[in-house]
């Protein structure tokens, strides 16, 4: 490995990267080797996202879309962080549930949450219900296998602690079991949360009525390859924020509890 | 969870960047686990048959176990959606496995140049940062601009959601090599290729395997989601053609097949990281 960088090293380094990126892109449009509908500009993509900020597209401006689909994506989240960590700290607990729910499971934890659609569709609809079912599929076995997994490594001398000190069962998972394994249900949350968003996008560029998704099939028809790039940005700039946003609650996690290096 | 190995469970639900390390699962087999399971799977198919006897559920939502069985017969022996289930198989798999190993010869290289050389990494890491939160699923409707519904859409989908969690765990792998294994290696001499083959790839192996395990997994995902949108065979086609039937059986057809080219995925890259890293399994 060679030495490290000086900043200035650093900062022309990352421009140059930046410039080379951007250099052939422009050049390759200006240039038209695709058609200009196929490669526009990065300006024009610019263009196109402030357009769509203003004038409303397939039914809603971009901020509607992102709305709905930012409705859906935390009701699914939030379904599938409520089943999903209590089920899997009541796994940790429970060894005859553990022994029912785990073959279930792992026969439907590899199904790609994306295949729920077609049902997803069939029974809840292309609104609200269709998509949240699928981030659910998407985020429900991280929060589950997190929370499982932190229930069964929680010190054995805790749980013996409060079973001598007369705890029950539902006292046990949640006076042990959950507050022990907070660090990795904050994990499998952010795991779940990027799949979850992921599995949104696909449900809604499949099948739904409004969202970043739709707006992306949409522009895809009728070969509007500026919007259809302003939705990818979209997408993973709040992709982004949900990630960063949950990193720093685990990291705080872990540095009150003085797990973090 | 008990019933596989840890790391294929830590594999499927971690689709971001980096992942919490491979846990053995402290649960030992035990027979009382292996029955409550059997038994739970003969009471669930056995509540299926009643169900569908009692008329719990329309089978317009959900199939019986007799529309299954047909909806199977019928895409095995005369094919559903323009092709037969073994078509629909092997053009999903094949595009999966195309897709997979292109990111990987270029994802690989990349992500180990990038862990080694600081320069490399200040100079490239700008575009990967832009490119890294788009999931391989929104570059979808660009490909189809691009390229259209046929492979080469497909391919480009799949090699841009198998290239970033490649390239982010080859990095992460070298930078994890212990220093004095580095430092020893250039006291001993070692230099140009030997570097790569002897230290830096040995070292990042670990971290190369988690990465493309979870780019298998975002393969069959991003694929799955292409071929609903838009495809002339696969296994999402077969997806698709169903939900547009309103035919639950064969939607049901799809899903087991979809779980179990996961299934399969997975014990394929098992297999591989077993012969990559026999010290790793004794």
């Amino acid at each position: 490995m060679d030495a490290k960088l000086t900043h200035t090293q650093l900062a022309w380094l990352s421009i140059t990267g930046l410039v080379i990126f951007f250099g052939t892109w422009t050049l390759a449009a200006a240039l038209e080797l695709a058609p200009r509908r196929f490669l526009p500009l990065p300006w024009e993509v610019a263009e196109a996202f402030v357009k769509l900020v203003k004038t409303p597209f397939s039914g809603e401006t971009l901020q509607g879309h992102l709305v709905s689909s930012i409705n859906r994506y935390v009701r699914g989240f939030l379904l599938a962080a409520a089943v999903g960590v209590p089920l899997g700290l009541m796994m940790g607990w429970y060894r005859w549930l553990d022994n029912v729910v785990t073959p279930l499971f792992d026969g439907l934890r590899f199904i790609a949450p994306i295949a729920w659609v077609p049902f997803a569709a069939l029974w809840f609809g292309t609104g609200i219900g269709g998509p949240t079912m699928v981030i659910f599929a998407g985020a429900f076995p991280p929060c589950l296998i997190n929370a499982y997994r932190g229930a069964k490594y929680v010190e054995q001398r805790y749980i013996e602690a409060a079973q001598v000190l007369g705890a029950s069962g539902p006292r046990v998972i949640y006076e042990v079991l959950l507050p022990s394994s907070v660090p990795a249900i904050v994990a499998g949350l952010r795991v779940g949360a990027g799949t979850g968003w992921q599995s949104l996008i696909g449900a809604e560029l499949i099948a739904a009525s409004s969202g970043v998704g739709l707006m992306m099939v949409r522009a895809q028809g009728t070969l509007d390859t500026s919007t259809v790039m302003v939705g990818m940005l979209a997408v993973g700039v709040f992709g982004l924020l949900i990630d960063v946003a949950l990193r720093a609650i685990e990291q705080y996690i872990q540095r009150r509890r003085g797990l973090a290096t | 969870m008990a019933g596989v190995p840890a790391r294929a469970a830590a594999a499927s639900c971690a689709v971001s960047d980096s992942e919490e390390p491979a846990v053995k699962s402290n649960v030992k087999r035990d027979p009382a686990r292996l029955w409550t399971g059997v038994a739970t799977v003969i009471v669930l198919l056995v509540l299926w048959s009643v169900a569908d006897r009692v008329g719990w559920v329309g089978t317009s939502f959900f199939p019986s176990p007799g529309n299954f069985w047909s909806a199977l017969q019928q895409s095995v022996t005369t094919g559903y959606a323009d092709g037969r289930l073994w078509e629909h198989l092997l053009q999903s798999v094949k595009l999966i496995l195309m897709g997979f190993l292109m990111a990987t010869a270029i994802g690989v290289p990349l992500g180990l140049w990038m862990g080694w050389s600081r320069k490399a990494e200040a100079l490239i890491n700008p575009i990967f940062l832009l490119i890294r939160p788009i999931p391989g699923l929104a570059w979808i409707p660009l490909a189809i601009v691009w390229l259209g519904v046929g492979d080469a859409a497909k391919i480009m989908i799949l090699w841009l959601t198998a290239f970033v969690p490649t390239v982010i765990n080859s990095f992460s792998g070298v930078r994890g090599i212990e220093r004095p294994i580095i430092e020893a290696s250039r006291m001993l001499g070692i230099r140009g290729f030997t570097v790569v083959k002897d230290v830096i790839v040995p070292g990042a192996l670990p971290s190369i395997f988690t990465g493309l395990r979870l780019s298998l997994q975002g393969c069959l995902t991003a694929l799955v989601a292409a071929e609903l949108l838009g495809a002339i065979l696969g296994l999402g086609k077969l997806l698709y053609q169903g939900g547009l039937d309103i035919y639950p059986g064969m939607i049901l057809v799809g899903m087991v097949a979809v779980a179990i080219t996961g299934l399969a995925l997975t014990a394929l890259i098992d297999l591989a990281e077993r012969y990559a890293m026999p010290w790793r399994h004794t």
